[in-house]
């Protein structure tokens, strides 16, 4: 189970041994293995350990059962040391079906440990997996893994016969009996799903009696039946000091909005359509309004980006959501705010596309769109969190720089960074930097588009301000009056002013941070949800003694105003991304660097594996 | 764009020249917009309502031109799109008064959806529909509201598509106040757009308008002194139907539940169809009438009261606040499962 790397001593790093485990849960969309894996996470974050998950499950609601492509699963890395992703293969499998099985099995490391419940091993299940014959009757099976054969239906049944409740409703509640034999191997404790569990059916103590016996029934067998030879303490990580909570990207966009709405002491006024992998920011802001959060479940796409305009031009923080092709409509609308210079914050929780594509799955393909997605010359600010923890501050750095600059902010989260989660130090919330809005009341020399000389961002006026009634549109303006304009030279200058503006931004951004030597071999730029995996794999590089540095850019336009300088104190540049080549043709048209790409786009995160032979291949050819 | 030197506004008197921008109107010479602007702007004194407080959102279009030549806030957005913009201006701020200045393609063509569930959720909104049955600004393609087998530039052997009626496709979204009114019929216009204007929730309002470049006289059945006579139906609350020139009196009934022209002197006083605003079933029925085998109604089809959207949800907000007090952040952050790391 543990990932052990020999330690190798170089001068600015001292490696220790990794004691970490990659766990997966796979099942029927029906069998409830996102709930086993979020609570088996939550047991994992109460061990103190750090945390990576990487929820997946089918695009159909209720896929049929037992079939490959019905099956859900929930994969979780956790450790004693920093954890940056998922993980790759798998120390530990549960397949509660044939389906499961045949779909994961390969992810499975030899030697690892497969947990099967053998109940769903019937004829049925077996023909709809496209298993000939049962899969666990091959000696080779065993032989390969250590493979667990458990009747998981059945011992659930029993543990709760006397119950009064039918059939159905008690074999639900064997997702329960494989949470509790996890947590036996790997020694978590039991008191946050027993607390949950109590919490979530306080209203029907039937349930709530079952689901508790059979977790704990699990938990029983996993100590006292022989099959179990083994178990696993994977120890505290040396997390900084402070107070934790799990934290999840899309949770995490919803919670700086209610952070930067109460620090601005605006309203924020947020519509969407309902998107996977979105809608979940929609469903957390609408439980928030005593932040004064205003949700618009929108009639679609274009209605919920103009109201978020409306908003911002009543003197609200207009803010919209979506993944790839709701952004792809709200084009339009975005513009208007580019050229009204009005405040807008956009969420783009990305997902494999084109089109509907693969709604479930992950995908940074939408960066070109993000930068470029709309006619004309209509340059937005754009960001991109790390991790989903960091989530929380691009929200709250989206809207101080749209408030602050009249202009559009566009985020790039992802569907990996949306539903997962990681241990995260809950912020100071003074810590944060103020966001001042400063509405226009005087009307002494008032132009609606007269600009700030540092930030070159035109006057925020509330309607209902006396004398300073005007009209503002989508028709190009004169600088300054905001009078219609058609004159050319005119036009000239508001493209370059708008474009101006939005590069002015550059001044809010922080020095980059290197994560390893500041002048060397190769450096890996990275952007969003590769985080992990790209610490990950450059950090095991540099415990190899190879020259390699890291840098993971959150602002994507503008710029870091130091990224020039620092990409040219490197041989190579890698760009890992999934898609196929996105930053990596920005920053060779950018700054005229060799920069290579290493692509993959198959709707999953990058796994570290990969990208540590991308930077050895790359190595390689420059020696 | 100029900057009024407004007093403080309750203690104003407004006159109409209060709310004329400094903007040239570009309409076309003879165009129906400018009788249409004039009487808004000759309204706006009458609703009491302090200037800097009333909003004109619009989308594309000729009519949605309108903003730059009020002296209020005012915003021209993107094709169709001026009730979503109002939807969330409205959710910002439940204290300003908003217009949507829109027309027959804006609102209906490309804008269609939105109209739906703005008229559906009844946002306190007046809405104000230019219908010339054309396309101007494009330069006379036909319209959604455009009769069937309209020859125009787009559509040179006649348009294949039956028009939309405005008020019934209103009607049928649940609108809470539907009326019609015509660009030459200045007067009505004014009482039209006051009670649109008063109204609580959203407010549709057709105006009938004159593109004398592109569509000139589509409307001329209630232009024409004699033919207006002859179709013009007054709606007035509590008045039967009644129309037609007044030695010939013609009445609507209902024969079981179709409506029927008829002589008025043929029928018992008890026979009249009563208007009354507050059916919004007959509202349907009369929302189709047209001459020249019916008269053509003008006036408030629909007014009734239904829960406000806005209303509940920012009710929703001010509870949550009452009942657990305003948000904090630092507190939700720690609130729930959370651990300590020493
Ligand atoms: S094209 Fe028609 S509707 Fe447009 S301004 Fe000219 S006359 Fe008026």
């Amino acid at each position: 189970m543990s990932e052990t790397v020999a330690p190798v001593r170089t001068a600015a790093k001292q490696l220790r041994e990794l004691d970490r485990a990659v766990v997966r849960f796979a099942g029927d969309s029906g069998d409830g293995m996102q709930l086993t894996g979020e609570q088996f996470t939550t047991e994992s974050a109460w061990a103190g350990n750090d945390i990576a998950t990487l929820p997946n499950f089918p695009a159909e609601i209720r896929a049929p059962a037992g079939t490959l492509f019905g099956v859900s699963s929930f994969q979780l890395q956790f450790g004693s040391q920093r954890v940056y992703t998922p993980g790759d293969r798998l120390d530990c499998l549960v397949a509660m079906n044939p389906a499961a099985l045949k779909v994961h099995l390969s992810d499975l490391k030899p030697g690892g440990l497969l947990v099967v419940n053998t109940n769903a091993f019937d004829k049925r299940n077996l023909d709809k997996a496209g298993y000939p014959s049962n899969p666990l009757d091959d000696p080779a099976l065993a032989e390969r893994y250590r493979l667990h054969k458990v009747d998981m239906t059945a011992l659930t049944l029993e543990a709760i016969k006397d119950l009064s409740l039918n059939q159905k409703e008690k074999e639900r509640t064997k997702n329960f009996f494989a949470l509790g034999v996890v947590s036996w191997i790997y020694t978590r404790p039991l008191e946050p799903t027993l607390e949950w569990i109590k919490k979530k059916f306080a209203k029907n103590q039937v349930i709530a009696e079952a689901n508790a016996r059979v977790l704990k029934a699990g938990h029983a067998f996993g100590e006292t039946a022989e099959i179990f030879a083994e178990h696993y303490a994977v120890e505290a990580a040396e997390l900084p000091p402070g107070l934790y909570r799990a934290m999840t990207g899309n949770r995490a966009l919803a919670w700086g909005l209610l952070a930067a709405a109460q620090r601005s002491k605006l309203p924020v006024v947020y519509g969407a359509y309902p998107i996977t992998p979105a809608s979940g920011i929609l469903e957390e802001l609408a439980m928030h309004k005593r932040f004064r959060i205003r949700t618009i479940q929108a009639e679609d796409e274009i209605a919920a980006v103009t109201a978020a305009i409306g908003a911002s031009f009543g003197g609200a923080i207009g803010v919209t959501a979506s993944s790839g092709p709701g952004i792809a409509l709200k084009g339009e609308g975005i513009g208007l705010a580019v050229t009204a210079e009005l405040p807008l914050v956009i969420f783009d929780i990305q997902r494999g596309g084109p089109s509907t594509g693969l709604p479930t799955k992950t995908e940074q393909a939408d960066l070109m769109q993000a930068l470029y997605g709309r006619n004309s010359e209509s340059p937005v600010v754009v960001l991109a969190p790390a991790t989903p923890g960091d989530c929380f501050y691009i929200a709250y750095e989206a809207v101080r720089i749209a408030t602050k600059y009249m202009t559009p902010v566009l985020v790039l989260s992802d569907g990996f960074l949306a539903n997962g989660s990681e241990p995260w130090p809950v912020p100071d919330i003074n810590s944060l930097p103020p966001i001042d809005v400063q509405f226009r009341t005087e009307k002494e020399g008032f132009f609606p588009y007269l600009r700030d000389p540092a930030t070159l961002a035109r006057p925020w006026v509330r309607p209902g301000t006396p004398g300073l009634e005007h009209r503002i549109g989508g028709i190009e303006k004169q600088d300054v009056t905001g009078n219609i304009s058609y004159d050319p030279d005119n036009h000239d200058h508001m493209v370059r002013m708008r474009a101006e503006k939005v590069r002015r931004v550059a001044q809010e951004i922080p020095p980059t941070s290197i994560n390893g030597p500041a002048t060397g071999d190769l450096l890996v730029v990275g952007w969003g949800g590769t985080y992990g995996a790209i610490t990950a794999a450059v950090e095991r590089t540099q415990l190899e003694g190879q020259s390699v540095a890291s840098v993971h850019l959150r602002y994507l336009n503008p710029l870091p105003p130091d990224l020039g300088h620092i990409l040219r104190e490197y041989r190579k540049v890698l760009v890992p991304e999934i898609n196929s080549g996105q930053l990596v043709r920005v920053l060779r048209a950018e700054y005229l660097v060799d920069a290579v790409g290493f692509n993959r786009v198959r709707g999953l995160p990058l796994a570290t594996d990969e990208i540590y032979e991308a930077i050895k291949q790359l190595l390689g050819s420059a020696s | 764009m100029s900057v009024s030197g407004a007093g403080p506004a309750e203690a104003r008197r407004y006159t109409k020249k209060d709310f004329e921008s400094d903007q040239d109107v570009r309409w076309c010479p003879g165009c129906g917009d400018y009788a249409i602007l004039s009487a808004v702007q000759k309204t706006m004194p009458d609703l009491g309502i302090p200037k800097e407080n009333i909003v004109f959102i619009s989308g594309i279009g000729c009519s949605s031109r309108f903003p730059y030549y009020m002296n209020t806030y005012g915003f021209h957005t993107i094709h169709g799109r001026a009730p979503a913009v109002a939807t969330g201006l409205r959710l910002a701020r439940p204290d300003l008064k908003i217009f949507v200045v829109t027309g027959d393609g804006d609102g209906l063509s490309i804008g269609g959806n939105h109209m739906l569930h703005v008229l559906r959720r009844n946002v306190s909104l007046t809405i104000l529909l230019f219908n010339n049955r054309i396309y101007g600004l494009t330069k006379g393609q036909y319209s959604p509201t455009s009769e069937l087998g309209k020859v125009t530039k787009s559509t040179p052997l006649g348009s294949a598509d039956r028009p939309v009626n405005p008020l019934a496709f209103a009607l049928g979204c649940g609108a809470t106040f539907v009326g019609r009114t015509v660009d030459r019929d200045v007067k009505h216009m004014e009482e039209m757009l006051k009670r649109a204007a008063h109204h609580n929730g959203t407010a549709f309002l057709e105006i009938l308008q004159n593109c004398n470049v592109y569509n000139d006289l589509a409307w001329n059945a209630l232009y024409e002194k004699e033919s207006k006579l002859q179709y013009e139906l007054r709606l007035e609350q509590g008045k039967p139907l009644l129309f037609g020139a007044l030695d010939d009196r013609k009445a609507v009934i209902m024969d079981g539940v179709i409506p029927k022209v008829v002589s008025a002197a043929s029928v018992p006083a008890s026979a009249l169809w009563v208007h009354d605003e507050k059916n919004v079933n007959a509202a349907k029925l009369l929302a189709d009438l047209w001459a020249p085998e019916f008269p053509i109604p003008v006036g408030v089809l629909a007014a009734v009261e239904a829960p406000v959207y806005e209303e509940i949800l920012l009710d929703q907000e001010k509870r949550a606040v009452s009942e657990r007090g305003a948000g904090d952040i630092a507190k939700l952050l720690t609130s729930g499962d959370t651990w300590k790391i020493e």
